[in-house]
């Protein structure tokens, strides 16, 4: 395939925010959510009668918060990268 | 019925504000057609594949899943996996070179096809014009007759699809009771909620889409399939919990159901009833390449990516997911129908003297039900509804739904919902922009507006979201009236997507097949599509809209044998007719159809290391998928 001519590199043809940021961020905000939530009920059994007993509130919580947390910084290194190539860098 | 919490309350509006943020942080970015319809081309491999995933996971997709695990047991796994992975992977190694690279040859623009721009630097470089949808490709391959015709299908039936999508989860929503709180405070009537439940999905969708085009549908479609299986992993860990681990599972199950393979090859022997070759074929290769070769909501987010490599190992990425994902969804509706079914209870204890009566009422409906699968309730009385055996109708879309309700506590059943809301919401967005692109690239530009610019194209994109969106409601409004419209969804499959995949198949593979050869075999693929709809009926249906209305010769085993039976009629019929009539048509010269076909396009350079190369991620996905199969035997 040809090289695209010039002007397609401009900065407004690339998407500029890395898509893994705001899924971490998502990710990171439900699981400290549900991980507050979880040590807030950690005593009232009533809650968790439906999950067998388990609290999932907490233990979910904790893996979405781990899962946004490695998503993020990954969208971060990522973001970076982007910034520092520039736009011409990522077309090739 | 389920009170939920704040907690449940904030995090559906933390993931609709992120919904709603991310078609605002793209809106800057949306300056040209390019940019809005097909996201600049500029998207990474990993977000194209997230996307694929997420787009192919609509609500009916997910309620279906449970509702084939509630219905068919273990057995819908394979099946899943058989309509999906090998498609998938076909569309990764040979089609997506051949989607993402067809481009017309320059000298063709002072041809009949100088309809473009040649200063918009995006979409026509000294290469010529890149084909931004699979009508485009058809156009560039046959002709434009054929474009129209696809074009004009595939625009109704994403439609209509999105249409019911927005129906049926919408009617989940009314089932759980979860904006009767809203609906109460505004006064609403009862088919408000319903109304809410089907406008703020829409509503958050068109916006997003609005902004952010298809970049914006696919961040989100990207997290929402994670959002999916956050929310749905749980409910599969918990029920197999409950019901006593895999060996508890395989116990409360019959033997027949569970066994996934075992029984395919003698028609009697299996719980669906469907000998071994029309299963291979029929959901191998007519409803698995339909969808997932075929199906431009799929593959415009491959089509996104930023250079070929990228655009083969989007659908590789999705097939690797689907060997576990579907597991994941379908477990629930497995669980589902082994658990006791809950039964109004009445306990009497006495303490201190007191004597206490603990009701337990539970609805007329799910007591008739099987496990927490309810049976069909009747709209006006909330009686169940009888069958013509004397036992109840099982709703079992409200399979994975029930699930959710019964084993996520307060914060999580918002995590679960949310879930819910997400597969909606991929699903309608891949619609909604797969529509759009198609209405601006071969309905205005190509037809319409020949001579438009790139701002009226980007223009005539924005609308036809908007109008497209009302006419969505429309079809969910329809659907909403008619109910047995919902049994027309897979009637629409088999009139559109068997017949396209045909002609898409020896488009790219037969360098003779000619454009009036083309036409013919789609047009002649809807037509049988819609006959053997017409003359088959199945055992115990009405004639109407589950077949039959010509009249009735054939009595297929089972509805679903009969959906597969039309697909397939529509698929060969289209084959044969495209084939016949190529012969005997004047053939296009191999320099116009460079990089067109498959033996006359470019090669990319192959990964100097081997296993770096998409086709060794290819075997490797094959094998993953047939041990996991093996083991859950």
């Amino acid at each position: 395939m040809k090289k695209l001519p010039a002007e397609n590199s401009a900065p407004n043809t690339t998407v500029q925010v890395d898509a893994r940021i705001p899924m971490g961020m998502l990710f990171t905000l439900t699981g400290t959510i549900l991980t507050a939530l979880g040590l807030a009920t950690r005593d009232n059994a009533a809650v968790y009668l439906k999950s067998l007993g388990i609290n999932v509130n907490l233990w979910w919580g904790l893996a979405l918060l781990v899962f946004g947390v490695v998503v993020l910084t990954l969208g971060r290194r990522g973001q970076m990268r982007m910034e520092k190539t520039g736009t011409k860098g990522r077309r090739d | 019925m389920p009170n939920l919490a704040a907690a449940d309350w904030l995090i559906l509006l933390i993931y609709f504000f992120f919904v709603l943020a991310a078609g605002f942080s793209l809106k800057p970015i949306m300056t040209g057609s390019k940019e809005y319809l097909q996201a600049g081309r500029a998207l990474p491999t990993w977000l194209c594949g997230m996307a694929m995933l997420g787009a192919g996971l609509g609500s009916q997709e997910l309620l279906g899943m449970g509702a084939a695990g509630a219905r068919y047991g273990l057995a819908s796994v394979g099946l899943f996996a058989l309509g999906s992975i090998p498609a998938m992977i076909f569309t990764g190694l040979y089609l997506m070179p051949i989607y993402y690279g067809a481009r017309s040859e320059p000298q063709a623009l002072s041809g009949p096809r100088a309809l473009y721009k040649p200063q918009e630097p995006s979409s026509t470089g000294e290469n010529g014009v890149a084909a931004r949808s699979v009508p485009e490709y058809l156009g560039l391959r046959f002709d434009q007759k054929t474009r129209a015709l696809n074009a004009c299908l595939f625009a109704a039936m994403a439609l209509f699809s999105a249409g019911i999508s927005l129906y049926a989860m919408a009617r989940i929503f009314a089932a759980l009771h979860v904006f009767d709180h809203i609906a109460a405070a505004w006064n609403l009537p009862p088919t408000g909620v319903l109304l809410f439940a089907m406008a703020l999905p829409a509503a958050l969708v068109l916006a997003y889409v609005l902004l952010g085009g298809l970049a914006g549908a696919m961040y989100n479609q990207a997290s929402q399939f994670c959002l999916s299986v956050a929310g749905m992993l749980p409910v599969a860990l918990l029920g197999l919990k409950k019901i006593g681990g895999w060996s508890g599972l395989k116990a409360a199950v019959p033997a027949d159901v569970l066994h996934e393979w075992g029984g395919v090859g003698h028609a009697g022997g299996h719980s669906m009833g469907i000998c071994a070759a029309v299963l291979v074929i029929g959901v191998g290769i007519v409803l698995g390449g339909g969808v997932w070769c075929a199906d431009f909501r799929l593959l415009q987010t491959a089509m996104a990516a930023r250079d070929v490599e990228s655009a083969r190992r989007a659908p590789l990425i999705a097939a690797a997911a689907s060997v576990f994902v579907p597991l994941v969804l379908i477990l629930p509706g497995l669980i589902a129908v082994a658990l006791p079914t809950p039964r109004t209870t009445i306990v009497i204890h006495n303490e201190n003297g007191a004597i206490y009566h603990e009701i337990t009422i539970v609805p007329p409906a799910e007591e008739a039900g099987q496990g927490l699968v309810p049976a069909k309730a009747d709209a006006a009385t909330e009686k169940p509804v009888m069958g013509a055996d004397g036992h109840a109708v099982l709703d079992y879309e409200m399979a994975t739904p029930a699930m959710l309700l019964h084993f996520l506590p307060m914060g999580m059943l918002g995590l679960g919902l949310a879930a819910l809301m997400a597969c909606l919401m991929s699903g309608v967005a891949a619609s909604l922009t797969a529509f759009n692109t198609v209405f601006a690239c071969d309905i205005y530009q190509a037809f319409l507006a020949k001579s438009a610019s790139d701002k009226q194209i980007l223009k005539a994109g924005r609308w036809a979201a908007l109008g497209g969106m009302l006419l969505v409601i429309g079809a969910a409004c329809a659907a909403m009236r008619f109910n047995s419209i919902l049994d027309a969804m897979v009637l629409v499959f088999a009139v559109v997507n068997a017949p396209l995949f045909a002609t898409l198949l020896l488009g790219v593979f037969w360098k003779r097949a000619t454009g009036h050869g083309a036409f013919a075999g789609l047009l002649a693929g809807v037509a049988g599509a819609l006959v053997h709809h017409g003359i088959d009926l199945p055992k115990g249906a009405q004639p109407g809209i589950h077949g039959g209305w010509i009249a009735v010769l054939h009595h297929p085993r089972s509805e679903m044998v009969m959906n597969l039976g039309t697909a397939i009629v529509a698929f060969c019929l289209s084959l044969l007719v495209t084939a016949v009539v190529s012969a005997c048509t004047e053939a296009r010269s191999e320099a116009e159809l460079k990089g067109l076909v498959h033996s006359l396009a470019e090669r990319p350079p192959a990964h100097a290391t081997w296993w770096k190369r998409p086709e060794a991620l290819a075997g490797a996905i094959l094998l993953a998928a047939i041990a996991v199969n093996t083991i859950f035997l």
